[in-house]
């Protein structure tokens, strides 16, 4: 009463974030305050250490909020043919119960925002993305009529579950069988026992680890929550935010929004927005299915060869290499790329990064020229890099079904 | 019958390091260890159903990341992980904790002595002065003082440099400070004896001094100069236990090439013409090589395992003086579940730190008294870790194994042999005084390991159970380690060398005496140099 009758005389009301549906709970965890923010919503970047909840993430299991990721309902006769005439990828093969990793393109092939989607039956897709994208969504149903889009961003809450005791977890809580679920697969079970309470489990995530994906009812969000750190407190289970997320999609290679690229919807300068060809999303690309949108200017594109290629690098020393500069030679002449993501990574020992690299220089030495500072003093140096064709980090447990003991 | 290039005496972490570098080198590389198990005193072993025990050392900050990167041990299995705080205990039953924030941490130091909160600033910044200059030498090879060889002269000058860098003033306040106690070098920062106990305790770990002996400041330094991920200070655990360091190493030494045989302990290193030739197994077989590398300590390597007529006048007797006490035990325990401790708030992340049991100054310094007499103390300093709380795999879910280090445990008793009886009414005394800290504590004990010097002895070959192998004290520092003339990890016998924590930079689980020594012996056989330089986040 106390608390809605605070609300009400709010007069900053309309300044304030939206709290997840988990947040009775994140924020009692978030011990440093640590907040930023997501689509509107209030946001952990840490709750207690990122390193420590990285760690959590590569060594127990952590839960991360996506209830402010965006989520949208696809359904009728014709969701199919228009997600498809949507994406670069065919999803007419994908079956239900499956999810599949996709990105869209403006007409002139730049990308707009990579994605999930989820077969949830014949007629039936949950599409999640980071950024808002019903306008897109709207204007790319142009000519379907069988069809039926509901953003239900708001409505369906969902967490992340990552790290290599999850699979034990999920057991613990008494979701038999989840150990047989495999990679990009979809399995359903009533939670607490009744089948008025579905809960939708995902094998999916965003680190490159063993990990699920949990979707449930807003309303039984908080229940849900309770019986996840009830059945993990034994497995080491912690919330982890935004900077852990990163460090652990760095080192699995993914790409990420806002980092190694631009959103073609969001770019003012020409070209400053990219193709799936330049952030090495080639293998996304399906020229072989029917009409999709782009698919003229993408083929003109992979025919002509990207300037630039995104890289995995690894780089000598053990500074990160952030915001720093490419150059063919280490007398730093000549430019030759950028870096859009850099870290140390604590599993690997390696100084990593990705980058945006001229397609010519990459098969030539590369050096990088990065900036430190020493007790506030700064310093710069030049130093080799070496260029990765895998993932920093692909442990075997985050493919083998059932997973490995952890 | 088959000359190997090299043979290498030990499977314990430097043994296999060294072997993997050379094995990198392109050479024919055979590790023997006496155990049916490989690690040494870095090694994992399921001691109770499900549980698996660090049996002796069981945190590790020292571990050179450049050589982790190097040999790829992420690949071959190894994940360190940071551990957070730690709670120390007082004799009156204060409680401090560690916390991993600087902001709690300030607060919590407040509490106790708004003064020492302060100093703590202070304290933490000269120890990292003093650290990043010992940090620097760890991966390079001691120079020779008398030596007049370029590369002497060259190494001496970089040493000089780097000592002159830290100016005239903390020039002095360090030579002190190689000679000084722990007690009196905490005495210029702090007044509360809690904090000085927790400040001082790693000062003693391992070492058979009091925190009131001169050069039990260095050992604080020893234990404080490591870091993970460029945390320093910070210390961690590795994934598994200790013997996935080891078992990473043998993954990459197997990579290269290289053989390891168990159960294969050596009687002596055999000589021919003032050459060391190969080794004689304890089963009486002959092994032969180019070079024989000892990863064995010092005193046990020449005192145990050559021909007192082999070595050149004094090497025997230095050996036999080398100071390797033993000083230290260790108690694993599986408990059934995590234990509770008064004035601990029960904090997901301060169970997951460690425990010191430190006491008082006082306390610790009695407990030193009893092993000067041969005795061991009925209220020992303890320091626990509960890697359990972190790390999965060592123990069934909601069950847990504590390491305990008992610091002291005498090698040799007063009152005659140690025997099982005495072994386990030392393993009493700790769990006596965790109990007091700790009620019902006893009731969770699923089963216990209780490790005096004896069976460290007897089991890893450690002399006197000593985890330096062989104190860390000036005099056995740097180009003093082992023995003034011999830092260089070439021994007084041709084609002989030794790699282990009895050379520069001594104990630790930390790579760099095995990485050293490769270094040397491809030197000496005029192949391509394969370890990597140091890399450091202070440069």
């Amino acid at each position: 009463m106390m608390n809605s009758e605070t609300e009400l005389n709010d007069s900053f009301a309309g300044e304030r974030l939206k709290k997840s549906y988990f947040h009775p709970r994140q924020s009692v965890l978030n011990l440093r305050d640590a907040w930023s923010s997501w689509n509107g919503y209030k946001f952990a970047d840490y709750y207690y250490d990122a390193e420590y909840e990285y760690f959590c993430i590569r060594n127990s299991c952590a839960t991360y909020d996506i209830c402010p990721m965006q989520k949208y309902i696809i359904s009728g006769a014709d969701a199919e043919a228009m997600l498809d005439r949507m994406v670069t990828r065919d999803i007419t093969k994908l079956k239900t119960d499956r999810v599949t990793y996709v990105c869209w393109c403006t007409d002139e092939g730049r990308l707009i925002d990579d994605g999930t989607i989820f077969k949830l039956g014949d007629e039936k897709f949950l599409l999640t993305c980071g950024s808002p994208s019903l306008a897109w969504l709207k204007k790319s149903s142009f000519g379907f009529d069988q069809l039926l889009i509901q953003d239900a961003s708001d409505t369906i809450a969902a967490l992340s579950f990552q790290g290599p005791t999850t699979c034990e977890v999920l057991k613990k809580m008494g979701l038999d069988g989840i150990e047989n679920l495999k990679p990009f697969c979809v399995a359903h079970f009533s939670f607490s026992g009744s089948t008025d309470t579905p809960l939708m489990i995902s094998r999916t995530g965003f680190t490159g680890d063993l990990g699920y994906e949990l979707w449930i009812d807003p309303d039984l969000a908080l229940p849900l929550w309770d019986a996840l750190y009830a059945a993990g407190e034994d497995y080491g289970i912690q919330p982890y935010g935004e900077a852990a997320t990163n460090m652990a999609r760095l080192e699995a290679g993914f790409i990420m929004p806002g980092m190694e690229f631009n959103e073609a919807l969001k770019t003012i300068h020409y070209q400053y927005d990219q193709t799936p060809f330049e952030l090495s999303l080639d293998w996304l690309v399906d020229f072989k299915k029917a009409h999709f949108n782009g698919k003229r200017a993408l083929l003109d594109l992979k025919n002509m060869g990207s300037e630039y290629t995104l890289a995995k690098l690894d780089i000598e020393g053990n500074k990160p290499a952030e915001e720093s500069f490419l150059y063919a030679d280490k007398a730093c002449t000549k430019e030759v790329g950028y870096v859009t993501s850099a870290m140390w990574s604590p599993v690997v020992k390696a100084n990593i990064a990705l980058a945006m690299v001229k397609t010519k220089a990459l098969e030539n030495s590369l050096w990088v020229e990065i900036y430190y500072s020493k007790e506030l003093r700064h310093h710069s140096k030049v130093v080799k890099c070496v260029v990765k064709n895998k993932p920093f980090w692909a442990p075997e447990r985050a493919k083998s079904t059932p997973p490995k003991p952890f | 019958m088959k000359k190997y290039d090299a043979i290498i005496i030990g499977a314990g972490h430097n043994g296999l390091t060294n072997a993997a570098y050379l094995a990198k080198s392109g050479l024919d590389v055979l590790i023997l260890e006496k155990n049916d198990y490989i690690g040494g005193a870095a090694v994992t072993r399921e001691m109770h159903d499900g549980w698996f025990y660090s049996s002796c050392s069981y945190v590790c900050s020292m571990m050179r990341q450049a050589i982790h990167r190097d040999l790829n041990l992420t690949k071959h299995g190894l994940v360190l992980v940071p551990y957070l705080g730690t709670v120390v205990f007082a004799d009156n039953g204060d409680t401090m904790t560690s916390y991993h924030s600087e902001e709690a941490e300030y607060n919590q130091l407040r509490q106790r002595s708004p003064h020492d909160a302060d100093a703590m600033f202070r304290f933490q910044t000269d120890l990292g002065r003093y650290a990043q200059l010992i940090r620097k030498t760890l991966l390079r090879t001691p120079p020779d003082p008398t030596s007049f060889r370029p590369r002497d002269i060259k190494e001496l000058l970089w040493l000089a440099k780097q000592f002159w860098s830290l100016g005239e003033k903390e020039l002095y306040e360090y030579i002190r400070f190689f000679t000084m106690s722990a007690a009196d070098f905490l005495d210029d920062y702090f007044e509360d004896d809690l904090i000085k106990a927790a400040m001082a305790s790693p000062g003693v770990i391992g070492t058979a001094l009091g925190v009131y002996s001169p050069g039990s400041a260095y050992i604080l330094l020893h234990h404080v100069m490591g870091d993970v991920d460029g945390n320093i200070g910070a210390w961690g655990l590795a994934r598994g236990g200790m013997g996935a360091i080891s078992n990473a190493l043998a993954g990459a030494l197997r990579e290269h090439g290289g053989e390891i045989r168990t159960s294969s302990g050596v009687d002596k290193i055999l000589v021919k013409n003032g050459k060391a030739t190969g080794v004689v197994l304890e089963n009486g077989d002959e092994l032969y090589s180019e070079i024989v590398v000892s990863n064995m300590d010092a005193k046990r390597t020449f005192t145990k395992c050559m021909d007192k007529n082999d070595l050149p006048p004094g090497i025997y007797e230095k050996a036999k003086n080398f100071k390797i006490r033993g000083s230290s035990g260790k108690v694993n325990i599986a408990l059934s579940g995590l234990p509770k401790f008064h004035n601990v708030a029960d904090n997901r992340y301060i169970n997951r730190g460690g425990q010191g049991f430190v006491g008082s100054m006082e306390t610790m310094e009695r407990a030193y008294d009893c092993w000067k007499h041969g005795q061991w103390s009925d209220d020992p300093f303890i320091e626990s870790v509960i890697p359990s709380a972190w790390d999965p795999t060592v123990a069934p879910p909601g069950k847990h194994w504590m390491s305990n280090f008992i610091q002291y445990c005498p090698p040799q008793l007063a009152d005659g042999p140690w025997t099982p009886e005495k072994r386990d009414a030392f393993g009493q005394t700790v769990i006596n005084k965790i109990e007091r800290y700790s009620p019902g504590f006893k009731d969770l004990i699923v089963h216990m390991e209780v490790r005096t010097p004896h069976e460290i002895e007897a089991e890893i070959g450690l002399t006197e159970g000593n985890i330096f192998q062989g104190e860390l004290t000036i005099d056995q520092l740097l180009f003093n380690r082992p023995f003034p003339g011999y830092a260089q990890y070439r021994m007084p016998i041709k084609n002989m060398y030794m790699c282990g924590s009895s050379t520069h930079p001594g104990g630790g689980v930390s790579s760099a005496c095995g990485a050293n020594a490769a270094r040397e012996i491809l030197i000496d056989l005029k192949r391509p140099n394969t370890v990597p330089e140091d890399d450091f986040y202070d440069e």
